[in-house]
């Protein structure tokens, strides 16, 4: 988690803590952030859900890209500890008249945020922003590079679910090539000493990244079966990753009968019923889907609350807080 | 094929300098004394006849270089090179010959946009420049350029440099027709549909950072190819800024077969490989892209042993707005004039990777004997062309005489410094 941006080209602001990539990650990092969030979680049990931990900090969220979940997550996890937000998409605002990423970032640096949070369609985008933007900044999908709170609240969910993390086999199925969610779990799972299995068509397995194979059949052998999207765009006739969607279904997608019974699915959504998971497995009890979404939450406030506070939190911590 | 404005030749008399010049064979401290331009004389002890002296003792004396890839982005984008920004940082580079792309906007592909060059060259250039005309009207890869014409107009070699010349029959033919021109043909080597979306090097690196990659084999199917047909057609070729190991495999091939073929690379590709990638700067982003360990050792180890005989800096200045931004989103390219020597002599020369001899003949004669130019020597009646290198001194990049700072080495501390520069008889840096 930190990650001393050092850059030789411009004078070096206060180093700031940053969540760029899983890899800047320590396993002391995730185990304090999922032990933040399992407090996290204890506290929305409660019936008023509020907090005020960051109450008069700033979080800014920056989507240049579509997303409901990530956006809205990040967003109720800003509220839910009581900073104030403000959420800028791409559309409607002076991006869509060609204003630069530099540009926007130090606009919006004006109002002095405690937390950028960066959705962008391209590769180094978050870094770019931690960069010249003095805040701390969240990583929250840089084109196919990282995502890696999506990554974090899979390890949450996985050990919510299995009640551990080590030695757990995932195997991670689908269009892996073009995959932000692919690349930070498999930093992740190797984080935690946790088997991981890339399965797919040749052409969307990239070599090199981790243990990988075109055999569906190898999911039998995994502890948890992790879905990915198949983009339809990039599966346009002429892309030839794969001849069909329908052989791709076929081949690769994830039926109740390649499954063995017991056996988690999981899916970073938004899924193409039908085409990578059989509508059977979504709706059964093993898909892990929705407490995904749940995850996502308590995980990204324990993000946000790790990069302003720091340190583990307390449901004590919690509480003196509040009478604060 | 070189033009540069008017300058004063030199009378200077350099005194206790290591004169090295890897092709007369010399390597001596001796003194050289330059009258009206001209090298008058070479000795252990000269008079100085009344010209400015200037101790040479501790520093080197060698021929100075010749850049045969480089972007003055005139006409078109004078606002990231100008032929005078962009030969200044040539000067203070220690160069005395560069060759300038024809990339521009408009291309470089008629003689009366040549003209115009050789006119502003003429006007504004501090040292000897000549132009490459385009292989295909607008670089479009269909039709041949009138290179005639461009020719008897100056063009010192043909190049589409930037894309890849895609059909082989229209190689074929540019092959066959240059030959009446006695100029080179200079190719960039790629096959754009094994390249299509890449922004770095095709390995396990682009796949952790989840970047489009180039392959290695994206570059050397065309290098490939292009070497048979210029087997084929018995006529020479120049390949350009080679970054992996099996191009270096199929010139060194090529050479043995016969096939007049040359090669150049880039100091970024001597030293850096896609590792340094992983810091997304997009400072370290150029096409073709940095490779693995094994493509860099494979390119040092040709240009030792002569395969590549060009150091050449494929000098890309952007605008910093342009660079300026998120990796995916910037442009290929880095400037390498003011820092080519000592970032060679740095990272290669001075931990023992690359002999100094072979860098400055790799430097100076290598490329002056490729494209046929008149070769810089430290020799009595030879035109002074020669830099004045401190091999002690550190320095650190910061400050440039080009108009961009898309330098890779922004921040880095070098050793190697150029002291001084004479090129054709003319002190144009100090």
């Amino acid at each position: 988690m930190i990650r001393l941006v050092s850059d030789d080209m411009r004078p070096p602001s206060p180093a700031r803590r940053h969540l760029l990539a899983m890899a800047d990650v320590t396993r002391d990092d995730l185990e304090r952030i999922l032990g933040t969030a399992r407090t996290f979680a204890t506290s929305l049990e409660r019936e008023v859900k509020k907090l005020p931990t960051l109450k008069g900090r700033l979080i800014v969220n920056l989507f240049y890209e579509s997303s409901t979940r990530t956006s809205s997550s990040f967003e109720l996890a800003a509220k839910r500890l009581s900073a104030d937000t403000l959420t800028l998409k791409s559309a409607g605002s002076s991006v869509d008249k060609g204003e630069s990423l530099k540009d926007t970032a130090l606009t919006l640096g004006a109002y002095d945020p405690d937390v950028i949070v960066i959705r962008h369609p391209q590769v180094g985008a978050a870094h770019f922003v931690a960069r010249v933007a003095d805040a701390h900044v969240v990583n929250a999908g840089d084109g196919k590079h990282q995502h890696p709170t999506q990554a974090l609240l899979d390890l949450y969910t996985i050990h919510q679910e299995l009640g551990r993390l080590d030695g757990l086999h995932v195997a991670i199925v689908g269009d892996v090539v073009h995959s932000r969610v692919a690349r930070s779990l498999v930093q992740a799972f190797a984080l935690m000493d946790m088997r991981c299995t890339l399965i797919g068509p040749p052409a969307l397995l990239p070599q090199g990244l981790a243990e990988s194979t075109t055999d569906i059949g190898a999911i039998r052998h995994a502890d948890v079966v992790y879905v990915l999207r198949m983009q339809h765009e990039r599966m346009q006739a002429g892309a030839n990753y794969v001849p069909s969607l329908r052989e791709y279904t076929a081949r690769w997608g994830i039926t109740p009968e390649r499954l063995r019974p017991g056996q988690k699915v999981m899916h970073p959504g938004p899924m193409n019923r039908g085409v990578e998971i059989d509508p059977r497995v979504a709706d059964c009890s093993d898909a892990l889907v929705e407490t995904q979404v749940r995850s996502g939450l308590v995980v990204r406030m324990a993000v946000l609350y790790d990069l302003l506070v720091g340190g583990p939190v307390s449901v004590r911590a919690l509480a003196a807080a509040e009478v604060a | 094929m070189l033009w540069m404005k008017d300058a004063p030749g030199a009378n200077v008399v350099v005194r206790g300098a290591r004169v090295v010049d890897p092709v007369e064979g010399i390597d001596a401290a001796l003194d050289v004394r330059i009258d009206d331009g001209a090298i008058a004389a070479v000795a252990e002890r000269v008079d100085a006849n009344g010209h400015r002296v200037v101790d040479g003792t501790g520093l080197v004396l060698a021929p100075a270089f010749v850049d045969p890839h480089v972007h003055l982005r005139t006409p078109g984008r004078e606002d990231e090179e100008t032929i005078a920004t962009g030969t200044a940082a040539a000067a203070a580079g220690g160069y005395c010959a560069i060759l300038a792309m024809p990339n521009t906007d408009p291309v470089v592909d008629s003689a009366a946009a040549l003209q115009s060059l050789v006119e502003g060259a003429r006007r504004d250039a501090l040292v000897p420049t000549g132009f490459m005309a385009a292989i295909t009207r607008g670089q479009a890869g269909e039709e041949l350029t009138e290179m005639g014409e461009l020719a008897d107009a100056g063009a010192a070699a043909f190049s589409d440099d930037g894309v890849p010349v895609r059909a082989a029959g229209l190689l074929q033919r540019a092959l066959q027709y240059s030959s009446i021109t006695g100029r080179l043909l200079a190719l960039h080597e790629e096959e754009p549909t094994l390249t299509k979306g890449a922004h770095m090097h095709m390995g396990r690196v682009s796949a952790e950072l989840g970047l489009a990659g180039y392959p290695s084999v994206g570059e050397s199917v065309m290098v490939e190819r292009d070497l048979s047909l210029a087997a084929a057609e018995g006529q020479p070729l120049h390949l350009m800024h080679l970054s992996a190991a099996e191009s270096v495999a199929a010139l060194r091939r090529a050479r043995h077969a016969g096939v007049r073929a040359s090669g150049e690379v880039t100091p970024h590709h001597l030293v850096l490989t896609d590792d340094a990638v992983r810091s997304l700067d997009p400072n370290v982003k150029m096409n073709p892209p940095l490779r693995e360990e094994d493509d860099r050792i494979a390119l040092l180890d040709a240009l030792r042993d002569g395969t590549i005989e060009c150091v050449a800096t494929d000098h890309a200045p952007h605008a910093r707005h342009e660079k300026d931004v998120p990796f995916e989103a910037a442009p290929n390219g880095v400037t390498g004039l003011e820092t080519a020597f000592a970032a060679l002599y740095t990272y290669l020369v001075k931990p023992g990777a690359l002999p100094l001899a072979t860098l400055l003949e790799r430097m100076s004669a290598g490329p002056a004997r490729v494209f046929g130019f008149e070769r810089p020597r430290v020799a009595a009646g030879a035109r002074a062309n020669v830099v004045l290198l401190d091999l002690e001194r550190d320095w650190q990049v910061a400050d440039f005489r080009s108009k961009s700072r898309n330098s890779w080495l922004l921040g880095h501390t070098l050793t190697g410094a150029v002291v001084m520069t004479i090129a054709n008889g003319a002190v144009v840096h100090e």
